[in-house]
């Protein structure tokens, strides 16, 4: 299903349509949406250096890591994006979004700044200004995509950054500008949701034609954080994660599709999500050294006990006694005789109406000894 | 100096990781940042260096502290391996408020981590700042100014490969929404430090837990991934403090 996603943006939107757009959310309880964008820009590279995409290169806009981070990371799959032809840039909103080292620099404060690579194709000095950072995207995207017609991809890191900076309207805004150019192939962006009012999240959303959202396997139970079951639920949801991905189609119909996203050491690994998992997920049962769960056979024997007196529900009246003999009692008693097969039976009178069934009294509590 | 379950939590040192402490009115995580400041000073081969922005006490206030844990601030102020900013007193010199006064802290910063980096034998410096809350006092309450702040410090990190650790109080903000600036150091943090009292509440022999969250992946010598959060209990001495599982008693 993620490969699915990488499809579709390598194969871009039709002629006269919009870029397809991925949103990739997640919150502080399973933060794996940063691995999930690496993963994604991955496999676009390798499409793309593989000549399958009708795309020429990668825009990246990068806000909360490091350009640096993006040049090791890509090194580490086996891109080179320093010495190779170029086919991707970075827009560099991370070294100096707000111009800070800059003015510092000018007064005389620090010495010097970033000297960059050539991967960083420039540095974005005002991340306010969005109708810059607009134009700076499409003038690095041209370069890429070389002649008119040529495509590229771009990919934001993150969005959540940029609304620190501006309003939720310019940034919606800028992803329907980049959407609507006919260069941009495809586009794709990172969001902490939990970030955010509600409102803004879903005005992204409602930009993106591809919502890939990144939940926890299971929440811990509420109490204590010593609570080891709650410690390796924690563990397990920094390494683990529903990726949750939901379509819609351009007949308006909207697919949802799950697997199970795992982070290793060499990448993010996605799978078909496994039932068991949330069978155990799904179990409140501390662990403990004695078994507080029932068997197949003890559940079994339980349903076929029969519970004594009133307690059996087959239909008869309660009767209680009141210490004289009526003539319905003896006809029961003579009805009951003649039915009788022999066997034992305990007829049981409660004794009065006041005594509650099952009582926990003593009946030996009034002797005086 | 030898491991105790912080520091093996912590991992082997590794620069260039973002630490955020978070602590509450119940259980302070200022002995955190003793300890840590102690283990940054702690290098033999004196390659580190200490920037420490103090939004919160004094020098003399973790001199006394840390002398009594075996380490002398004022050796390691007098020898340039630390460089301690006391913000009490450059604010009011200062008479800047707002962005002009963080900016032109960072550019403090910046300065000082150039001329260490460039003096020979320095490798690697700590930035730690005591506390953020504090920090957003001097930003007259804009959460938003003091990220931009904290931004320009991670990108210490990127550029000079510095380490930064922040302590922020958990419960000084509403609790109503998460607030951003929490929920963003969380997010940007490496390692997240928690201290909090015990759930059963005060208690003479443990004085409360660290959850020490460590996001790198980390393998062990066969190959299997090494856990990534621990807990436990800590009792916090006169010289020193004692980590511990719970329900092991340390004698």
């Amino acid at each position: 299903m993620a490969e699915w996603i990488c499809r579709t943006l390598r194969d871009g939107g039709l002629e006269g349509e919009h870029a397809p757009a991925l949103i990739i959310k997640d919150t502080i309880r399973c933060p794996l949406s940063s691995f999930v964008f690496d993963h994604v820009l991955s496999q676009l590279s390798s499409f793309i250096l593989s000549n399958k995409s009708q795309s020429k290169g990668i825009v990246l806009v990068a806000l909360s890591r490091s350009p640096l981070y993006y040049q090791q990371f890509l090194k580490s799959k086996g891109y080179d994006v320093v010495d190779s032809p170029c086919w991707i840039k970075a827009l560099d909103c991370y070294s100096d979004p707000l111009g800070w080292k800059s003015k510092l620099v000018e007064s005389g404060s620090i010495l010097n700044r970033d000297p960059g690579s050539s991967f960083t194709s420039s540095l974005c000095k005002n991340v306010r200004d969005l109708d810059n950072l607009f134009s700076s995207i499409i003038e690095i995207g041209k370069e890429l995509a070389g002649d008119g017609k040529g495509r590229f991809v771009v990919a934001i890191d993150s969005v959540s950054e940029m609304l620190r900076h501006t309003t939720v309207s310019s940034v919606a805004a800028l992803l329907s500008n980049l959407r609507s150019h006919d260069q941009v192939c495809c586009l794709f962006w990172l969001l902490h949701s939990d970030l955010h009012e509600t409102r803004a999240t879903a005005a992204l959303e409602y930009m993106s034609s591809m919502q890939a959202s990144v939940e926890p396997m299971a929440l811990p139970a509420n109490g204590q954080i010593g609570n080891s079951m709650n410690l390796s639920l924690m563990e397990q949801n920094y390494r683990r994660g529903k990726f949750c991905v939901r379509v819609k189609r351009r007949n308006g119909r909207v697919r949802m599709m799950f697997e199970e996203l795992c982070v290793e050491i060499s990448g993010v690994k996605f799978a078909p999500v496994s039932s068991e998992d949330n069978v155990i997920s799904q179990s409140l049962v501390p662990k403990v050294q004695f078994n507080l769960q029932l068997s197949e056979k003890e559940l079994n024997d339980r349903a076929k006990v029969v519970l004594p007196f009133e307690h059996q529900d087959n239909g008869k009246t309660t009767q209680i006694y009141d210490g004289r003999k009526s003539l319905n009692e003896d006809e029961t008693e003579i009805h009951e005789k003649v039915n009788s097969s022999g066997k034992g039976e305990i007829i049981y009178f409660r004794d009065s109406d006041d005594e509650m069934p099952d009582s926990d009294e003593d009946p030996d509590d009034d002797l005086d000894i | 100096m030898s491991m105790n379950l912080l520091d093996e939590a912590l991992g082997g040192g590794g620069g260039g990781r973002v630490i955020l402490i978070e602590d509450c009115v119940e259980t302070s995580g200022a002995f955190v940042v003793h300890h840590l400041l102690k283990r940054s000073l702690s290098n033999p081969h004196s390659s580190d260096v200490v920037v420490f922005l103090s939004f919160a006490n004094p020098f003399s206030h973790y001199d006394r502290i840390l002398r009594k844990m075996g380490c002398n601030l004022v050796i390691q102020r007098d020898n340039k391996r630390l460089l301690f900013f006391d913000m009490l007193m450059l604010k009011r010199a200062d008479g800047k408020k707002g962005e002009e006064l963080l900016l032109a802290l960072y550019g403090e910063v910046q300065k000082a981590v150039e001329v260490c980096l460039s003096r020979e034998g320095i490798q690697h410096i700590t930035l730690i700042i005591d506390d953020i809350s504090l920090v957003e006092v001097d930003a007259n309450g804009s959460s938003n100014l003091v990220l931009d702040f904290l931004h320009y410090c991670y990108t210490l990190t990127a550029q000079f490969g510095c380490s930064l650790i922040t302590l922020n109080h958990e419960d000084v903000y509403s609790t109503v929404d998460r607030p951003a600036l929490l929920l963003q150091s969380e997010y940007l943090a490496d390692v997240v430090i928690k201290a909090e009292p015990l759930a059963t509440g005060l208690a003479a022999d443990v004085h409360g837990q660290l959850t020490v969250v460590n996001k790198g992946l980390r393998l062990d010598g066969s190959g299997n991934s090494i856990s990534r959060i621990r807990n436990f209990h800590f009792k916090i001495k006169e010289t020193s403090v004692d980590y511990f599982y719970p329900g092991s008693q340390l004698k």
